[in-house]
């Protein structure tokens, strides 16, 4: 059985995290290299950068954010957060990212994710939603409904249904964001985050509201996701990865502990 | 490499040492045009290995060590391979000459004969398939797939790629299809996704995984650098 995962998201504007890590004294916090490092030993399975960078001349920041991580970290790295087209993905590929996170870019354009999937594989490609609660209708038969520019924007369209057509365009991966729990550290949406799971047969990610330990094990049974994206409950320094695994490992998900190389014992000896 | 050359130590100079090093230990990365190929290049010079990504016959044979990465299908990358030459490259240096070769991920599945993926006919260089994950596993569960995450391995027979890596530790999948050798000796390591499947393969000098050892931490680190001692 595969581990869940727990992802680390780390917010970057023009090349520094927003977010820091109070407790740490000998860590530049606005540095991503840095931040990225002390999640990587802590044992996280993946780390998510987005860009959030407002201006489109200073984008190029963020390549070379990637390229300097890249060159330390050996987990699966996803950036994302304003990427528009293919040369878009392949710039942040090339410096090193394994996947690319698309979100507004492919609601306008859901070619975008058939394109990238076919030019970089499936497994490039993560489809993140920010999906609002609406009343329950004709067009939104799930009640939930897909917004784009950071929630400013309602696009009409039924999550459920997206999250569909995400998987059938090509995407290997759908992050799923609850905008009405981004932030409050009530817990993620568990029932949209299950209502995806179980339409789709590829990994789900939960994301929005972690703020408690319980969150995420409430994540991995009643909403059945893959993997849960953490930000500020880890940069404030209330919890650390290896804290979150311990608590999820005594309740009995399956998680990675996070082993160094040492002594092994050798298959057919005595234990 | 032209004719009057006599290999990497003939083209350097006196005193010229760490080149001398440097060429003879060099360890080149089969470039046949899929992606991921630089990390595992970053991977190899964090541990301190010199590597270069090529597809020039040349520069694979005088290379200390070959390894063969990526993402990708199948039947794209044996035809990549065999649009460059590279399919008698490798059966001479790995069959012939003996050379180390480590497989990654689709580098495991196109050792084999053959890839239930685009019925792709493979290298050959050890007897068996690579079949397709089903869509159900054990006791009828929904098995998603492409299997997309961190998967224990189980050491089935020690080996020196495993030194200093923990029995039942885990690493990064990505795949659709699994290897399955046709001789269970050469299986070294396996793992359960719906079914039990082979994860790593060794044989005289070839090894390879199904995970991304380039992207499994500091295990898959380790392990790296231990295909470097090999």
């Amino acid at each position: 059985m595969l581990a869940r995962r727990i992802i680390p998201c780390l917010d970057v504007r023009a090349g520094k995290v927003t977010k820091g890590v109070r407790f740490l004294e000998n860590v530049d916090v606005g540095d991503p290299v840095a931040m990225a490092r002390h999640y990587y030993e802590q044992g996280a399975d993946e780390i998510v950068f987005y860009d959030i960078t407002a201006s489109n001349e200073r984008r190029g920041i963020m390549v070379e954010v990637v390229r300097a991580v890249a060159r330390e970290i050996f987990i699966p790295l996803t950036v994302g957060g304003g990427l528009r087209t293919v040369a878009d993905m392949r710039a942040v590929l090339l410096a090193g990212a394994d996947k690319v996170s698309i979100d507004s870019g492919a609601v306008r354009d859901p070619q975008l994710i058939t394109q990238g999937a076919r030019e970089f594989g499936s497994q490039c490609v993560v489809l993140s939603m920010q999906v609002k609660q609406a009343a329950a209708g004709a067009h939104l038969p799930a009640g939930y409904e897909v917004v784009i520019d950071g929630g400013r924007t309602f696009t009409g369209r039924d999550a459920l249904a997206w999250a569909r057509e995400g998987e059938a365009r090509g995407a290997g991966e759908l992050c799923v964001n609850s905008i009405d729990r981004d932030g409050t550290a009530e817990g993620y949406e568990l029932r949209l985050t299950r209502l995806i799971s179980e339409a789709v047969a590829i990994p789900v990610i939960a994301s929005g509201g972690a703020g408690e330990p319980r969150h995420l094990l409430e994540a991995f049974t009643e909403g059945a996701a893959d993997a849960a994206l953490v930000a500020s409950m880890l940069h404030y320094g209330q919890h650390t990865v290896a804290g979150l695994k311990r608590f999820l490992a005594e309740r009995g998900v399956p998680v990675r502990e996070l082993a160094w190389p040492g002594a092994a014992r050798q298959p057919g000896a005595p234990k | 490499m032209g004719p009057n050359e006599r290999g990497p130590l003939g083209a350097a100079g006196a005193g010229d040492y760490h080149a001398l090093w440097g060429l003879a230990s060099m360890i080149a990365i089969i470039d046949y045009g899929a992606g991921n190929l630089a990390s595992v290049a970053r991977a190899l010079e964090y541990l301190g290995r010199r590597c270069e990504i090529t597809d020039r016959p040349g520069k694979i044979s005088a290379a200390a060590r070959l390894v063969l990465p990526g993402v990708g299908a199948a039947g794209a990358t044996m035809r990549n391979l065999k649009a460059r030459g590279l399919v008698e490259v490798l059966r001479r240096e790995v069959l012939e000459r003996g050379k180390p070769l480590l497989g990654i991920c689709i580098g495991i599945q196109v050792l084999l004969e053959r890839s239930e993926e685009d019925d792709a006919q493979c290298l050959g260089f050890v007897e068996g398939r690579a079949l397709r994950f089903g869509a159900t596993g054990a006791l009828g569960r929904r098995l998603k797939v492409p299997q997309f995450g961190w998967n224990r391995v189980r050491q089935e027979r020690s080996h020196p790629l495993f030194e200093g890596v923990p029995d039942q530790a885990y690493f990064y999948y990505a795949n659709s299809y699994y290897p399955e050798p046709a001789r269970a000796e050469v299986v070294i390591a396996t793992s359960e996704y719906g079914r039990r499947f082979c994860a790593v393969l060794a044989r005289d000098n070839l090894v390879a995984t199904q995970f991304h050892l380039e992207k499994s931490g500091p295990l898959g680190l380790r392990m790296l650098d231990n295909f470097c001692r090999l």
